[in-house]
């Protein structure tokens, strides 16, 4: 890792100080809309925030990880220093810059268009231009991995690529193909407006298009939250993975199943066919395959971690895990918060049952679940196991690791578990306050006080990993072991060809895109009637 | 498992026809009161737009206003409009004042928006918006004449706002969000400005509630889309005091 310590760790540092100033921003959100805090006089200072938190937590933070963690692997797991760590600055530079030049409007009060943009609203082009260099830093990433890669296959002709090189490809080329459709949306629809060359906007093609990233941009979120399942997680509670080529089909449904189910958000947009909504109904519904997949794969590797600790009887074993191992309490917490959260996303995802909680409170709980929960504690695994690496000093006391994972834990649930019952008794979501003193929603306000508390123990947590991960510095330097992935069960002879690259799944991808997608952006792109208005925010005419 | 990029492909190829036959042929034909062909379901399905059946309903409610105002209705106006309309509005003075403030709890004219004052003399004309005093006024005058009344009404000073820094009440800072009634400032300046609303600070009390009631009662109709009657018809008496009263500028209102 030597070469690309300092790359690693600034990508890192700036993801972390990103994720900490938005989780800031949310739980002022839950106090100024909460009974505790009389109305905003402003309600447009609500939807600032939610624009700064949204994309922050969006954009900026897990684009950074996963550029840091793809890094990471790139360098560990194929045993070659980084190549192109010149253009690998360039990228990092441009995310920050993008950054930066995308939450000064936001900040200004010109761009609470909130992260997904809703046209026909339309904020500063400076917004739009901050996230555009955060995708082209983030392209610059996946040509990299993929330089990185044919380098190392050159080298090494009759072998495998390793299985974490693997999955990180996986996320690169879903990456590299889903930005395309916010990329299209923003360069011909909405810049042009933007920028003033244009008064009228396409909001319905924009929305297709901007779903084509909304969904798949999710599932690359949680690439390296799997990842850190299959190729950390055994490794660290003292097991074996049980099976390498489970993994590599669960990466590459992945990558098929993420895309083509995007307008599953656009279930109460009229611009859509229901036939077309229905399709995206079972491609959705198919992404439980590669979600089984790796449950069945990572229980299996825990019950052979405890079974090899002399673990007994049907469910005996479950006493002998280590449970005091902060590895072991994160993959226990964020299979419970994925478990919740998925048996939630089975109800947004069926085409009928989704109009009782469309545009609901139930709706942020979901994401906040799986995103904030079930991905973001392994991101502070990631960052766990890696800091020693990266730092090469020995991370503190465990016991505070351990208290940082239940309180995030325990927030999330305070959190989200409200918001889902809320969301099914009709509460609106994006609301900048509340009428307590109505009949009908004061009976709900107990769960916007939840949120409150909450959200209050997120940030104690986000601030004690701030803590553990600073204070590591204070630290004398040390000699780390050299890094280590899981071992699969079986030593690791020959994979199947179609699972050592990727070609196909990205060729079937490309493929199933043409074919869910294909059809309502020719057709709204041809009919010339569909332009609105623009809503500019920001006092703009 | 040497195979197996082909198995992935065939199930792909499996499932997109099978899918494609449940949602775009066997649900949309299933439906009841559903498509006449298979073609045509699956058109509506894929999201073809399709003629709307004709409508049984018939409107025929006469427009309660012709005056559409926006923000560029009026040309600018010259000095010489402002004379002309300072000659005719002699007539105006024994209800709004010498200088357009009024002292009869009629409404003060003075820095009133030119489009505003146009658009209620021509309602007042027509006779869409009725008062024993100003119908008869409005008919003696042309289109020009009300133009450049409006011209130097809107060419005088506002009244000073004697306003007290005040909080705004709820109804004119939040409106009631439960009740859909938006905020009066959002409109009618103190926020915001839109294109037909008059501005209201220091306009009678005893006016502002009148006219109020009125488009409560549905006595005023010259609202074009029905706005204000919308949003006045929830308002509680309280609210309509308050905003009234706040408007108006006494601090009296909570």
């Amino acid at each position: 890792m030597a070469n690309a310590r300092r790359l690693i760790l600034a990508h890192f540092a700036l993801a972390f100080a990103a994720f900490f100033l938005a989780l800031l921003l949310g739980e002022w959100q839950m106090i100024v809309r909460s009974p505790w805090h009389a109305w905003l006089d402003n309600p447009e200072l609500y939807y600032r925030s939610v624009t700064a938190h949204g994309s922050a937590m969006a954009y900026v933070f897990p684009t950074l990880l996963a550029m840091g963690f793809g890094y990471a692997i790139t360098v560990t797991s194929l045993g070659q220093p980084l190549i192109g760590l010149r253009f690998a600055w360039l990228a990092f530079y441009l995310v920050l810059i993008g950054a930066v030049v995308a939450m000064v409007p936001v900040a200004l009060g010109q761009a609470s268009v909130l992260y997904t943009f809703y046209p026909p609203l339309i904020a500063n082009a400076f917004y739009y231009i901050g996230i555009v260099l955060v995708v082209v830093g983030s392209w610059i990433w996946v040509g990299l991995l993929l330089i990185n890669e044919r380098a190392w296959r050159r080298e090494h002709p009759k072998t495998p690529l390793p299985l974490p090189m693997f999955a990180n490809l996986a996320g690169a080329y879903l990456w590299a193909w889903t930005a395309i459709g916010a990329a299209l949306e923003i360069l011909f629809q909405i810049l042009p407006v933007a920028l003033g060359f244009k008064t009228t906007i396409d909001a319905g093609l924009a929305r297709v298009l901007f779903s084509w990233t909304l969904h798949a941009i999710v599932y690359f979120w949680l690439m390296p939250a799997y990842i850190a399942y299959y190729t950390i997680i055994p490794r660290a509670i003292g097991g074996r993975l049980y099976s390498d080529t489970m993994a590599r089909a669960s990466f590459a449904l992945f990558l098929v199943f993420a895309m083509p189910i995007g307008i599953h958000h656009l279930f109460a947009d009229p611009m859509v066919g229901s036939g077309l909504k229905m399709m995206h109904t079972i491609f959705t519904a198919m992404v439980v395959v590669p979600t089984l997949l790796t449950i069945f794969t990572i229980a299996a590797s825990v019950e052979l971690a405890a079974r090899v600790r002399g673990g007994r009887g049907a469910l005996g074993w479950l006493k002998a895990l280590p449970w005091d191992n902060p590895a072991m309490l994160a993959i226990a917490f964020s299979f419970i918060m994925l478990g919740l959260g998925g048996a939630g996303g089975l109800i947004n995802m069926s085409y009928q049952l989704d109009s009782t909680v469309h545009n609901t409170q139930w709706i942020t709980g979901h994401f906040h679940l799986i995103f904030g929960g079930a991905i973001v504690i392994m991101y502070f695994v990631i960052a766990y196991d890696m800091w020693p690496q990266l730092t090469g000093r020995p991370l503190g006391s465990l016991s505070l690791v351990r208290t940082q994972l239940w309180l995030w834990f325990i927030g999330m649930l305070v959190l989200t578990l409200p918001w889902h019952w809320a969301g099914l008794l009709g509460m609106p979501r994006r609301m900048a306050y509340y009428d307590y003193a109505h009949p009908d929603i004061a009976p709900e306000a107990w769960t916007v006080l939840m949120s409150v508390l909450g959200g209050a123990v997120l940030v104690a947590s986000g601030l004690l990993f701030i803590y553990i991960l600073a204070s590591v510095f204070r630290r004398a330097p040390q000699e780390i072991p050299a890094y280590r992935y899981s071992e699969p069960l079986h030593a690791l002879t020959a994979v199947p060809k179609a699972l050592d690259g990727l070609g196909i799944w990205f060729a079937l991808m490309v493929a199933l895109t043409l074919v869910n997608y294909g059809f309502p952006i020719w057709q709204l792109a041809h009919i010339r009637t569909t332009s609105v208005p623009a809503v500019f925010v920001g006092g703009r005419q | 498992m040497k195979q197996l990029g082909w198995w992935g492909v065939i199930v792909t190829f499996v499932l997109v026809f099978a899918g494609g036959f449940v949602s775009y042929f066997w649900l949309p034909s299933a439906q009841l009161n559903g498509p006449r062909s298979a073609f045509e379901a699956f058109c509506i399905a894929l999201g073809v737009p399709q003629a709307a059946p004709p409508s049984t309903i018939v409107v025929d409610v006469a427009p309660p206003s012709d005056v559409i105002l926006t923000h560029n209705l009026l040309q600018p106006s010259t000095p010489q409009d402002i004379g002309h309309g300072a000659t005719l509005a002699i007539r105006c003075t024994p209800c709004h004042g010498p200088t357009g403030i009024s002292f009869a709890d009629s409404p003060n004219l003075a820095g009133q928006y030119a489009a505003t004052i146009y658009k209620q003399l021509r309602d007042f004309k027509s006779g869409v918006r009725s008062n024993a005093i100003m119908n008869p006024v409005a008919q003696a005058l042309s289109d020009t004449q009300m133009q450049q009344i409006a011209a130097y009404y809107a060419s005088r000073v506002r009244p000073v706002e004697s306003r007290v820094a005040a909080d705004p009440p709820a109804i004119v800072k939040w409106g009631a969000p439960m009740r859909n009634i938006a905020p009066c400032g959002s409109c009618h300046g103190s926020e915001d400005h839109s294109a037909a609303s008059p501005w209201l600070s220091g306009e009678p009390a005893a006016y502002l509630r009148a006219q109020l009631y009125a488009f409560a009662s549905g006595a005023r109709t010259n609202d074009i889309n029905g706005q204000m009657r919308a949003m006045v018809r929830g308002m509680t008496p309280t609210e309509i005091d308050w905003a009234a009263l706040y408007f108006a500028g006494s601090t009296g209102a909570p």
